[in-house]
């Protein structure tokens, strides 16, 4: 009796043990950090409306400044809890200005905070990964040049166990994947493709939302099914199909799918709505080069036409 | 007799399907939606230079969407919030001033762009970025995808 006590206390610490040891928040080598003497703001422009940071970030429904005044947004309310975005302005004290460029580094791409904590993957760290370190420098040394705002944003409101944030280390180990493409794409495809599936898998972060999650949307992005449409993780309704088949985007043009980006009309002139909206006010910040090698991309991924 | 009553009634079944619309407000609103749809695709076609601007195609976009405008709010009773492929978003139900405000504002702005009688492309343009601003704007809270 004693014995079989001591064994299961025994298993019980070897167990914890690993989970402790398994769930180390990982920090990125030295040689993966940018060059801050040649990053450059304005290239980090573009990085920033590529990447979407205003539509979580700057409050909901702000349109024009007000859009770079980062104080935080409105909550992604999922199936876990609400997650809160929160303060990335200039401010020291509630923003990130005081982060050095290793930290937002590891931020952005282990998604580990400078206090050696995970964060939650509402923070599409699984697509930043993928980004160039020129890239991330980029844009940090931009986003330090947007105003500070000094407040803080509320603290998420999750249910347990997602409270723990230890845990993401376990999800991390499941579903995170490396920085390489998510899809091979055919010899043939152009330079503008390539170009495209930098801006679409990396700061883009387009798969986190049009691709369907295993774990039954807990878990990590199905690259099997990769843009083949997912349900909305907020609830309501459907994120489309974006790959090259009829169910989804196949009937459109390299030029209509540019055209949409830049407008937000369809080719039969429905127009943008839900979350896209955001998004495709910032892709009209983009170069009309860098939506034409989006919609490029879009044409050359695999096809999907079965859905969940 | 027989067979006039035969041919008769095959008539009559075979015609339904195409006389029979889909009634009820959620068909009526959708066919609104289509309608704003082929204006924006018209005027889109002048801007774009694929049709020769002209003043009363102009004016007729803007009346079309007018006259969607001021019927569009009242095709959403209690009782069509599913159905029917409805993309309505439950918020139009739960915050009914915010979305009529958002209705009337479409009204608003495609009556200032049909009174201001648009004569050039570019006096055109301008409106239309305007009257067209709504389309998103409504749909970013009020409709969801389904497919």
């Amino acid at each position: 009796m004693r014995r079989t006590l001591v064994v299961l206390l025994a298993l019980l610490l070897l167990g914890g043990g690993l989970f402790w040891g398994l769930t180390v928040p990982q920090r990125l080598a030295p040689d993966r950090i940018g060059s801050l003497a040649r990053a450059d703001a304005t290239r980090g422009a573009r990085i920033f409306w590529a990447g979407g940071c205003a539509s979580c970030h700057a409050a909901a429904a702000a349109k024009g400044f007000d859009r770079l005044r980062l104080g935080g947004g409105a909550a992604l309310v999922t199936p876990f809890g609400s997650f809160y975005p929160p303060n990335i302005s200039s401010d020291p004290q509630h923003g990130i200005g005081g982060w050095s460029l290793a930290d937002f580094a590891n931020a952005m791409q282990h998604g580990v905070d400078p206090e050696g904590r995970h964060l939650y993957p509402a923070f599409p760290y699984g697509s930043y990964r993928r980004m160039t370190k020129g890239d991330v420098a980029d844009l940090y040394v931009y986003l330090r040049t947007l105003p500070a705002v000094a407040a803080d944003a509320p603290d998420n409101d999750l249910r347990f166990p997602f409270t723990l944030r230890r845990g993401i280390g376990l999800w991390k180990l499941a579903f995170l994947r490396g920085d390489g493409p998510v899809v091979a794409l055919p010899p043939t495809a152009t330079p503008a493709a390539k170009a495209g599936q930098y801006l679409v898998e990396g700061p883009g972060h387009c798969g986190e939302c049009h691709s369907p999650r295993m774990l039954g949307g807990a878990g990590g992005l199905d690259a099997s099914r990769w843009l083949a449409g997912a349900p909305s993780a907020e609830g309501k309704g459907k994120v489309p199909n974006i790959t090259p088949v009829k169910s989804g985007i196949g009937g459109w043009s390299t030029a209509e799918i540019a055209e949409y980006l830049a407008t937000g009309f369809t080719p039969d002139y429905d127009s943008v709505g839900g979350s896209m909206v955001e998004v495709q006010a910032n892709m009209a910040k983009l170069t009309p080069d860098d939506r034409e090698a989006i919609a490029a991309y879009l044409k050359a991924v695999p096809a999907v036409a079965k859905e969940l | 007799m027989i067979t006039r009553f035969i041919a008769a009634f095959a008539l009559v079944v075979m015609a339904v399907p195409v006389v029979a619309q889909p009634a009820g407000p959620i068909a009526a609103r959708q066919a609104m939606m289509k309608q704003n749809g082929r204006d924006t695709g018209a005027g889109a076609k002048m801007l774009k230079g694929e049709v020769a601007f002209d003043p009363a195609s102009a004016a007729a976009i803007f009346k079309n969407m007018n006259d969607v405008a001021k019927k569009f709010a009242s095709q959403f009773p209690k009782g069509s919030e599913t159905g029917g492929d409805t993309e309505a978003a439950p918020a139009i139900w739960t915050k009914p001033a915010e979305f009529k405000a958002a209705v009337m504002k479409f009204e608003a702005d495609t009556g200032a762009a049909f009174a201001a009688k648009p004569a050039t492309l570019d006096a055109f343009k301008a409106q239309f970025i305007v009257v067209t601003g709504n389309c998103k704007s409504c749909h970013e809270s009020f409709r969801i995808k389904k497919n």
